[in-house]
């Protein structure tokens, strides 16, 4: 599967693919990175290129290398081979105290010996700024992150969600070409993720800072980023807008690590260029057919749908499959309803109905069809 | 409330066991520190009537006068030396991976396990060697070996207490490895390097085994002096050193309790 490391070597040593001044439109810019950790590979052979302003999100399971990626990024970490740049300029052997780079790390490692202002005004210091000026920007990154008033504190007498706002205001303060966020809301619980979240967007918005987050959770990754890179095993699987890693998942593992997903045991009927036709129960759906490569008509597919693109039926109407309410949960805006169905390879299948018509019409027990959008799901050949 | 009189009988006995040995532990400090107040020539106890004068005659001794100047500065070089050479062999050993990092962490932590009065006859035979027997530097060479686990052992704790990530973070914002050094380790250090030096004082100054052994008459430690006194004299002189003893190390202990928190020296806040 990995190219030899002395091939991949020679060809960087022949074609410096990183020139100096490149795209003015990238910021960051990864080419066949790769880094090893005794026998293990943690990044693969790995290229990436992050636009100026823009906010990446590297999502994976842990374990799958996008901590490795930022470490490198942040200088933290130096790869074994391929080279890196911010702003047209390689930095690979650049090292982390001259990169101008902002972190923010999960417990946001704020210094404990020193107060918020300090934290704050540390990157300041280190670059010798005077002292009425690192005052200025201190007042200025504290209000910009509603903190004033409270530069006295040391960090242990803030609650969380005020450290995490000190941490951003450091990172932010020393006016960083890159921001760099590792998990940065895990530690937080729901409901000041979820507004956290929402003014993390909005400063990075304001301030138009090239954003580089990693996280496993993909709810927090389809609803910050402006685009997502899903990695796995030391690979990028794919790289799109939350809209295309959501509706147009690449193969079966972002299909399934991004969002709740369906998975039916389908027909393929026959395959007509780009598209394809699938046969579940009565339905028939068009999917397309770049993931179905090589399946010859009539055999067994594994049809992707989620759970928003499903509809209850009535048991006896041509349906794309019929099964048992197993189980309805309570959503608030909506009801999560669980069918048991002989075509489920995921267990149960999930349908999202609204809520006055999921809770009287359809209470567990309830024989049920499941109708599905004709052009909304996607398939591949079985696992 | 335990209402059986079995529980009863058990918490009564725990009580008097944990009593027991608290008693024993203090005893010796009770006996000796009465026995320095003793207004008579001879160690006796308990003391028939009560006086200072064997405290002035203490401070006045010269060659207490002389043991306690030694002592002081052997303690001061020693443990500073060792808090030097210990801090960097429990970063190596905290942050580096290399061959033999077990056996060096065994080498280093040996004085622990090799009797005091081994160490000493060691650096005897070694120094007659060398020829140079009757200096000070054989004497704190010699401590220096002996306290050198206590201080290892509590710089490397403070080491494992320090997240990693705050050394990045300050280098992320632009501060090269000296400032980071200077700005964030040393600074979050500083407990477990004060009490580990401290530990390192007391028990260089306390010292006699081996002390025994590489000291002569000019440069004897006041526990040589004490020795040395003892064997010819009886008088409460002794015990009025003693009691200066504990008072000074246990102020110590208790300020350094108080400025440092010495549980952070001791123990590992969160393992990894």
């Amino acid at each position: 599967m990995s190219i030899p490391a002395e091939g991949r070597l020679s060809a960087a040593a022949a074609a410096p693919a990183i020139q100096a001044n490149g795209d003015a439109h990238i910021a960051v810019e990864l080419d066949a990175v790769t880094k090893r950790f005794g026998k293990t590979i943690a990044l693969d052979d790995v290229s990436l290129l992050v636009r100026r302003g823009e906010l990446m999100t590297l999502l994976g399971p842990s374990g799958c290398g996008k901590t490795t990626l930022l470490n490198l990024v942040g200088g933290f970490l130096m790869p074994d081979s391929g080279e890196i740049a911010i702003d047209g300029q390689r930095i690979t052997d650049v090292p982390a105290y001259r990169r101008e780079i902002g972190i923010m790390f999960q417990n946001y490692a704020l210094f404990p010996h020193m107060n918020v202002a300090a934290n704050v005004g540390y990157g300041l210091r280190m670059r010798r700024v005077a002292k009425g000026e690192i005052a200025r920007r201190v007042a200025d990154a504290l209000a910009l992150i509603k903190l004033a008033g409270l530069e006295d504190r040391k960090p242990r007498q803030l609650s969380g969600g005020q450290q995490q706002r000190v941490a951003l205001a450091r990172a932010l303060v020393i006016r960083p070409k890159v921001l760099l966020l590792d998990e940065p809301f895990s530690a937080l619980d729901r409901n000041l993720r979820a507004s956290m979240q929402v003014e993390l967007k909005e400063i990075q918005r304001k301030l138009g800072v090239t954003t580089i987050f990693v996280t496993h959770d993909q709810s927090e990754a389809l609803s910050l980023s402006d685009r997502i890179a899903v990695v796995a095993e030391g690979r990028i699987r794919q790289l799109g807008t939350p809209d295309e890693i959501y509706r147009q998942p690449i193969d079966r593992f972002v299909a399934s690590f991004v969002g709740d997903v369906n998975v039916l045991r389908a027909r393929l009927e026959r395959i007509d260029g780009a598209l394809a036709t699938v046969a579940l129960g009565a339905a028939r759906v068009l999917v397309p057919s770049r993931t179905l490569e090589g399946v010859a008509n009539g055999s067994v597919v594994d049809l992707f749908v989620r759970p928003e693109e499903l509809r209850p039926a009535d048991h006896d109407a041509p349906v794309a499959a019929r099964g048992i309410v197993a189980a309805q949960i309570y959503q608030g805006g909506h009801v999560d309803l669980y069918v048991d169905a002989p075509e489920a390879l995921s267990g149960r299948v999930l349908l999202r109905v609204p809520r006055h018509e999921g809770m009287s019409r359809w209470p567990a027990g309830t024989r049920i069809g499941i109708a599905l959008a004709a052009d909304k799901a996607i398939a591949f050949r079985p696992a | 409330m335990p209402r059986l009189p079995s529980q009863w009988c058990l918490r009564l006995l725990g009580g008097v066991i944990v009593s027991a040995i608290l008693g024993f532990l203090l005893l010796p400090a009770l006996v000796v520190t009465l026995a320095a107040f003793n207004s008579r020539a001879i160690l006796s106890f308990p003391p028939e009537s009560w006086s200072w004068r064997w405290f002035v005659k203490a401070i006045a001794y010269e060659d207490f006068q002389a043991g306690f100047r030694n002592g002081l500065m052997v303690t001061g070089w020693a443990s500073t030396i060792a808090l030097v050479v210990g801090a960097a062999f429990a970063l190596a050993l905290e942050r580096y991976e290399f061959r033999f990092k077990r056996a060096l962490e065994t080498v280093l932590l040996s004085p622990l396990v090799v009797p005091h009065f081994t160490v000493g006859l060691g650096f005897l035979i070694l120094a007659a060697q060398l020829g140079m027997a009757r200096g000070y530097a054989v004497i704190v060479a010699c401590h220096v070996v002996l306290v050198l686990p206590f201080v290892l052992r509590s710089v490397y704790i403070s080491l494992r207490n320090l997240d990693p990530r705050l050394e990045l973070a300050a280098a992320s914002l632009g501060a090269p490895p000296h400032r980071v050094l200077t700005t964030v380790t040393l600074p979050l250090l500083l407990p477990g390097l004060v009490g580990g030096w401290l530990f390192a004082a007391i028990l260089s100054f306390n010292e006699f085994t081996a002390s025994l052994f590489v000291t002569v008459q000019r440069t004897q430690t006041l526990p040589v002096a004490l020795y040395n006194y003892v064997r010819e004299y009886a008088d409460p002189s002794m015990a009025a050193i003693s009691v200066m003893y504990i008072v000074v190390t246990a102020t110590l202990l208790t300020l350094a309790n108080v400025f440092l928190g010495l549980a952070k020296v001791l123990n590992v806040e969160h393992p990894r």
